[in-house]
């Protein structure tokens, strides 16, 4: 059913089904987002693509909420901005955005200091580095939770990761955290083709980012190729 | 890991096996009562029994504060460090037992003694310092004066409507008599059950305060082959302890409320979920379902007790759904709502322990004569969680209408006749009061005129010589230990908010925390999915207003 809406003071219609991000994309307009992803199942959980609908109480994620008629949507009021701004601040103090880039791009547009929250307690963990596939740096992730959704039934229903802790003390981890090769993981590199902050990361890539040259890293590998 | 013996696991989890995955909660517990904690080994044969992937049970383990994937003491003392108690030297208590064991809190003692943990609040606010120790399987719990298997209740008040059999110990079927209302209700049409629930005007008790009738009605209209009626029983909430009376004294007041909704919707299967602080009820929940089974009364309608493991996020309708499903606590996003895909997908009615033992007697006295009680838009009794500095902290029953005041001067006044610096409104997810809001009347529009929210009827009282720095401070520690970690506002800002706190009570706040702090505040409050993120900031924005010199350096 085609709905007619007000999105940012402009008429806009679409389809009932289309989400509101949807809908933004259609007409030009921007709003960001960091766990949105095509290929995974929008939880809302970043809530950076949270936009102002009139009549509801709180903000809403734009990646879940569908066009309906007669909405009045605006993607950058006061609140939206200020909820936003503070996200991306927080996450700075979090975690390590130097891979980052989209969010780092998003922190210049809203103003967002790096420095807002000093003496922050950070989330910072050792490079996992425990397959031959590719390595885990947790100091970078930012629980999107991509990754845990295609290892599940999103894509590969490998069921190999899931969460350790709660609340700020969220990680993403193992059974009993045991090393990759220990787990049901088939190695099949879709976690790491989702993740948007380097948090996972194809060996080699981080071989040769360690200045590890790429005859070095083909050495590593002759040994098991040879046939007996 | 040789030396565990798998075998007495089997025949403990069996009965769960049927239930898939909605069965691993119950499964942990009965592992976890067996071995003292959750070894690989175990976690893993569970997964295995359930069909289960390894990683999702180690998700599950992890979540919840009560299951344990390290050794644990035989003995476990649990002391409460949240507000209420702390006002009663909780600290102190905390420090003397770590001294007197020789082990330092959530340490457990070379041998496997003993662990202490300080614990988030136990419930049991109006007999702080509260201590719940477990002991080779058997639990006891502690306040000032005594040791027992189950807390005393203290109730008091000038009506005793829901609280007419609390006070004497555990009420039985016998005692409590028939189940009058649903013997009425069965005589009327489904229809015309929900419209005498909705035209008694009665809101939820658990905290919302949504229109108990507009839910039923949403259930009982949806189609499905399948509806479910749950008692949320997860009563975490600092500060409330009602819930655990109306259970412990009067456990059929809530089925029957159960069973009333049940017919109302059409539902044949329901559950009570349970905290896990609240062990001793579990036996007496038990007891008097199976009473009311023998007694008939549940012919059409199953109930089965459902226990937490230590996460107040559970409380939240939709985690509590993915709790009882055997996941983790996180809540969902709304809509679509329980009343159309509520446990598993299915039309859902979750009602509070104390909004179901309304139920009764709304059925049984009829909505007008109900109305007669409280004022015309807070109609009925309403149970109010006194504790702090007062003379008589306890459960007061109370007609919607009397004023703080009065509720005080129930309660004996400020204790050692010292002056009234605040009270804590409708727990940690509320916003404090203080001498101004002595003659505000205790009525949901009342209220909320003056910005104080109802909650789940807590007031907590702090004496003037109290430094609320340091209530604030522990409400920062209670929710960044509890947010679920879904959404970013919450599981950032929650930290965040408790680092700012934390530095503030130790006089150590930096230029710009009062800035910092509320940008915080109101992104929580704005943008996170559930309550709990958007409550988190609640108290400390409404403490800011009040005495913003307490926020600044210096």
């Amino acid at each position: 059913m085609t709905v007619t809406f007000l999105m940012d003071g402009k008429e806009v219609t679409a389809q009932d089904e289309q989400t509101l991000l949807d809908v933004a994309r259609e007409n030009g307009i921007d709003i960001p987002t960091i766990c949105f992803h095509e290929a995974t199942t929008a939880n809302a959980v970043c809530r950076i693509c949270v936009v102002e609908v009139e009549g509801q109480r709180v903000l809403q994620p734009a990646c879940i909420v569908k066009a309906a008629d007669n909405m009045k949507v605006q993607t950058r009021s006061e609140k939206v901005i200020r909820a936003r701004k503070t996200i991306l601040e927080m996450l700075s103090a979090t975690m390590d955005l130097s891979e980052a880039a989209d969010i780092q791009g998003m922190m210049k547009e809203y103003g967002a200091s790096d420095e807002r929250f000093p003496d922050a307690h950070r989330r910072e963990t050792d490079v996992k580095d425990d397959n031959p596939m590719y390595i885990r740096d947790y100091s970078k992730c930012l629980l999107c939770w991509r990754c845990v959704q295609v290892c599940a039934d999103d894509a590969q229903y490998t069921f190999a990761i899931n969460f350790d802790g709660r609340g700020y003390e969220t990680q993403i981890g193992t059974f009993f955290d045991k090393a990759i090769p220990e787990t049901s993981c088939v190695l099949c590199g879709q976690c790491v083709a989702v993740c948007p902050t380097g948090a996972l990361k194809s060996k080699r890539e981080y071989l040769l980012q360690q200045g590890v040259s790429p005859q070095e890293i083909s050495v590593m590998n002759t040994g098991r190729k040879k046939r007996k | 890991m040789s030396d565990i013996d798998l075998a007495p696991l089997k025949p403990a989890i069996e009965k769960f096996i049927p239930l898939g995955r909605s069965g691993l909660l119950p499964a942990l517990h009965a592992a976890q009562k067996l071995y003292g904690w959750l070894p690989e080994s175990v976690a893993s044969e569970v997964a295995k029994s359930l069909r289960v992937p390894l990683a999702d049970v180690h998700g599950v383990i992890e979540f919840y504060a009560l299951f344990y994937n390290e050794p644990l003491g035989r003995k476990v003392i649990r002391v409460c460090i949240d507000q209420a108690c702390a006002l009663k030297d909780a600290d102190g208590l905390l420090a003397r037992l770590c001294k007197q064991h020789d082990v330092k809190p959530h340490q457990t003692s070379s041998e496997l003694n003993l662990t202490i943990e300080p614990s988030p609040c136990l419930g049991m606010c109006e007999l702080a310092p509260a201590v719940w120790t477990v002991d080779d399987g058997r639990w006891m719990v502690s306040d000032d004066s005594a040791e027992s298997d189950r807390p005393r209740s203290a109730v008091y008040g000038p009506i005793r409507e829901l609280t007419k059999n609390c006070g004497n110990g555990t009420t039985s079927l016998k005692k409590y008599g028939e189940y009058k209302g649903l013997q009425k209700a069965l005589t009327m049409k489904p229809e015309a059950v929900v419209a005498e629930i909705k035209a008694s005007g009665l809101v939820g008790r658990g905290g919302a305060a949504f229109p108990t009738g507009i839910k039923w009605e949403g259930a009982m209209s949806a189609q499905a082959d399948q509806k479910y009626v749950i008692c949320n029983a997860d009563e975490s909430e600092p500060g409330t302890f009602k819930d655990r009376i109306l259970l412990l004294d009067d456990p059929h007041r809530t089925i029957e409320g159960m069973c009333i909704a049940a017919y109302a919707i059409g539902a044949t299967r329901g559950y009570i979920y349970i905290r896990g602080e609240y062990p001793y009820i579990i036996p007496v929940l038990e007891n008097a379902v199976n009473e009311a089974r023998a007694a008939g009364y549940l012919k059409t309608f199953e109930i089965e007790i459902r226990v937490g493991a230590g996460a107040y996020i559970c409380g939240e309708e939709t985690a509590l759904f993915e709790s009882i499903e055997g996941k983790r606590g996180f809540p969902r996003i709304k809509p679509p709502f329980p009343t159309t895909n509520g446990l598993f997908g299915r039309p859902t009615v979750i009602n509070n322990v104390e909004t179901l033992c309304n139920v009764p007697l709304i059925i049984e006295r009829g909505a007008a004569e109900y109305r007669a009680i409280g004022t015309e838009k807070s109609p009925g009794p309403k149970l109010f969680c006194v504790s702090g500095d007062v003379t008589k902290p306890g459960l007061y029953e109370v007609p919607f209408g009397v004023t703080l005041r009065d509720v005080l001067k129930m309660a004996g006044g400020v204790a050692n006749k010292r002056k009234l610096k605040s009270v804590l409104f409708g727990g940690a997810a509320g916003a404090f009061a203080t001498s101004e809001h002595l003659d505000v009347k205790m009525t949901f529009e009342d209220l909320r005129e003056v910005g104080l929210p109802l909650g789940s009827g807590v007031v907590m009282v702090f004496d003037e010589t109290r430094d609320m720095r340091d209530v604030l401070k522990r409400l920062g520690k209670f929710f960044a230990h509890e947010s679920c970690g879904k959404c970013y506002p919450c599981q950032m800002g929650t930290q965040r908010q408790m680092e700012i706190l934390d530095r503030i009570a130790d006089g150590k706040a930096q230029a710009d925390d009062f800035i910092r702090l509320q940008d915080v505040g109101w992104t929580m409050t704005d943008a996170s999915i559930c309550g709990l993120g958007q409550t988190a900031a609640s108290a400390t924005l409404s403490a800011m207003k009040l005495w913003p010199e307490l926020f600044v350096e210096g």
